[in-house]
């Protein structure tokens, strides 16, 4: 459908991303006394959480990458789009397994299907999409270097969709829901919250302020054929509806407005998800995974690729120091792992980076200027070089 | 009013597409068969009216000569001619047209698809039947496309292009009130709210163009020279068609309207939002006197679902039916008045 989504797609699931580990880095974050629960991980310091932070903010928004990204395409499966994140989570010094990583996408991909959901209007999600930005620019404020990539983002942002009409912004947002079908997980923060139904579908309130350009619904005019009118009746809408809020702001500041898209974790709110108690909707999640695709290849598609040009560390190798868990044991972490659903599953492909280069000619080169030593836009790669001499001297 | 029936289940859940749901009633066959649009799928189910028998189908959305791709389907409509009667699926990739029961594929037409992604998306959306003979298609360029349809084969062709509308076009409809006196028979509805009022022959005929205020009209009907619109403010809004006058204003619903539909022999008019809202209102038109006049009766609210797609299941409005997104089921709703 719209070839203009994937950006957004892409930048709010980041930002979700990033509220995440930055909750789960400075969780992992505490005494002593508490780190001895999680054993084999090691309380984080402030300084690797920053680096960390700053590593994935910096891919995130490599030039190369996002100017691949902005262009008009169609949304990726939501299999290709899982080894773009997970490629993304590993672009740092820090290491995820399997059932971490699963849990992180779970979390990150039905907290943007809520915010798509509740979005009054459709050009709404912008500004859901300027709430992640404003938080990310907020992680990289005090590093210039990172902030003008960030910045340089806004301006694309800007440029692409601001002048879109509402019926192309609820093309994108068609678009999403379709990505999101039928996933109903259940997310411990909305099930607290009252947002989330036991049964995973989002409460989606009949009261509240109406969108903006919206009236309050009650109301029948007739008119005159001279246009003057003749009678007014009101009928009972059945919800409690106020007036419209302001206009967000759609420029690189000011005050959005709406909440959704801006962080919802602390510290003290752990993340967690349910797998069960869904079956139905599990099996047809399959169903809509599973469409044979005998151009199966194209699935690794390019930013996949342009992302593993970027990867720190060659993938498989979890056994290090840095590791973060998003559960709250190791214990945890593993049960979760075998008792995950096989219908919940995101069957991620994982192909050497190696190989990828050879695929393709053009992306060859392009992946070459990311390794090459002394090019400034490689900055990640030479330092995972480093990181990698250093792990190996560990 | 209305009282809840049992739902029918589907196969898929329905995707957030305008105008999700459609319903052929065949009298002869004691059958209703309905249609819902799940990504690349459409869900065919056929029920009888003693409610004891069901039977599902899926076409997919795979066109002929084309091994790879599969694409997505932006809506199934069935067109209702008198002749025959034909489901009609469009596409990003272009239109097919089955046989009612969706048994066999009759035509295809494939759009220009360019061979890079451009930062306009490609689909056909927006299907009616006109007249005897004709059936027409909208195309997110804003080009309508008219197909002459024979009584009976697969010799459909396609009779003529419309080019009036500049935005995607997102829904099309025909004069339903069964009156030969309507000068116009034919509405066409775009992205930016403007709306195109035809006659149908050889070559059809622009009535008039009736501004939109850069608002998305996403359901359109046509009803004894009236044109019914629903929009992405939540707002109903009556036009005499040929004229383009405002009749009535009615501030409907508090998200935007995806489909709204009515029962011809009575004037009722159904409309349906993601305000999680299904309302039942009353026309009353007298076009020799100009008069409309517009009653709200019922509201059916689908608890935390945003409605896709509702129709009604006759042409007295006695029942009707409602698809949500991410909803796996028909919801049934029928009067409870004699």
């Amino acid at each position: 459908m719209s070839t203009r989504t994937l950006p957004l797609l892409f930048i709010n699931l980041g930002g979700e991303m990033l509220y995440i580990l930055d909750q789960r880095l400075r969780a992992q974050n505490i005494p002593a006394d508490k780190a001895k629960k999680v054993s084999t991980v090691p309380a984080w310091i402030e300084e690797d959480r920053k680096r960390v932070m700053n590593d994935i903010i910096t891919t995130m928004f490599n030039k190369k990458f996002l100017e691949e990204l902005f262009k008009p395409q169609e949304l990726y499966s939501k299999k290709a789009l899982r080894t773009v994140f997970d490629r993304l989570a590993h672009a740092s010094i820090m290491r995820l397994n399997q059932a971490s990583m699963d849990k992180l996408y779970d979390l990150m991909t039905m907290a943007f299907k809520y915010q798509v959901l509740l979005c009054p209007r459709p050009k709404d999600i912008l500004l859901v999409s300027f709430n992640h930005m404003d938080a990310i620019k907020d992680f990289v404020k005090d590093t210039p270097s990172i902030l003008s990539q960030v910045d340089e983002t806004y301006q694309q942002l800007i440029e692409m969709y601001t002048p879109l009409s509402n019926g192309e912004f609820q093309l994108i947002r068609q678009t999403l829901l379709i990505f999101f079908q039928d996933m109903h997980i259940r997310v411990s923060i909305f099930l607290k919250d009252k947002v989330q139904n036991s049964n995973g579908r989002f409460v989606l309130p009949t009261n509240g302020p109406v969108p903006r350009g919206t009236q309050i619904p009650g109301m029948i005019r007739i008119f005159s054929c001279s246009g003057e009118e003749l009678t007014r009746l009101q009928f009972n809408n059945g919800g409690n509806y106020s007036s419209a809020l302001r206009e967000g702001s759609f420029e690189m500041f000011g005050n959005r407005v709406t909440k959704l898209g801006t962080n919802m974790y602390s510290v003290s709110r752990p993340v967690e998800t349910h797998m069960s108690g869904t079956s139905k909707s599990s099996a047809q999640h399959t169903k809509v995974n599973a469409a044979p695709n005998p151009l199966a290849k194209e699935e690794l598609n390019l930013l996949a690729r342009l992302m593993g040009g970027l990867e720190v560390q060659k993938p498989g190798s979890t056994d290090t120091g840095f590791r973060v868990n998003l559960f709250a044991t190791d214990e945890e972490e593993e049960e979760a792992l075998i008792s995950r659903p096989n219908e919940l599953s995101y069957g991620v492909i994982s192909i050497q980076a190696t190989k990828d280069q050879q695929a393709n000619a053009e992306l060859t080169k392009i992946m070459g200027e990311f390794t090459e030593s002394g090019d400034p836009s490689s900055s990640a790669s030479s330092k995972g070089d480093d990181l990698l001499a250093m792990m190996d001297g560990l | 009013m209305f009282h809840k029936e049992k739902s029918i289940q589907l196969k898929n859940s329905a995707s957030a597409l305008y105008n999700n749901l459609s319903v052929l009633r065949i009298a002869p066959r004691r059958l209703t068969y309905f249609t819902v649009v799940h990504a690349n799928v459409v869900n065919m189910v056929s029920t009888s009216w003693d409610g004891l028998n069901y039977s599902h189908r899926q076409l997919q959305s795979k066109e002929p000569n084309v091994a790879t791709s599969t694409s997505l389907i932006m809506q199934a409509a069935f067109c209702a001619l008198p002749s025959r009667d034909l489901l009609v699926v469009s596409s990003q990739k272009g239109i097919q047209m089955y046989e009612s029961d969706g048994s066999i594929m009759v035509y295809w037409h494939a759009l220009d698809t360019p061979e890079a992604p451009t930062a306009h998306a490609v689909f056909a959306r927006g299907i009616s039947a006109v007249s005897d003979n004709y059936v027409c298609v909208g195309v997110s360029s804003g080009a309508v496309l008219v197909f002459d349809v024979p009584s009976k084969g697969s010799n459909i062709t396609l009779s003529e292009v419309l080019e009036e509308h500049k935005e995607a076009i997102t829904d099309i409809a025909s004069e339903c009130s069964g009156s030969q006196e309507c000068l116009a028979n034919l509405v066409t509805a775009d992205d930016g709210g403007n709306m195109c009022v035809w006659k149908s022959g050889e070559e059809f005929q622009l009535l008039n163009k009736i501004p939109g205020l850069d608002m998305t009209c996403s359901s359109v009907k046509l009803w004894k020279g009236t044109v019914l619109a629903g929009y992405g403010t939540g707002q109903i809004r009556l036009y005499e068609a040929v004229t383009g006058i405002l009749h009535a204003e009615v501030n409907a619903h508090a998200r935007w309207i995806y489909s709204l539909d009515i029962a011809p022999f009575s004037g009722l008019l159904l409309s349906a939002a993601e305000d999680s809202f299904v309302r039942v209102w009353h026309l009353s038109i007298t076009p020799e006197t100009n008069s409309v006049e517009i009653a709200h009766l019922h509201n059916e609210c689908v608890t935390d679902t945003q409605i896709c797609g509702a129709k009604f299941c006759d042409g007295d409005g006695y029942a009707f039916a409602v698809t949500g997104y991410d909803l796996s089921e028909i919801i049934r709703l029928v009067a409870c008045w004699e």
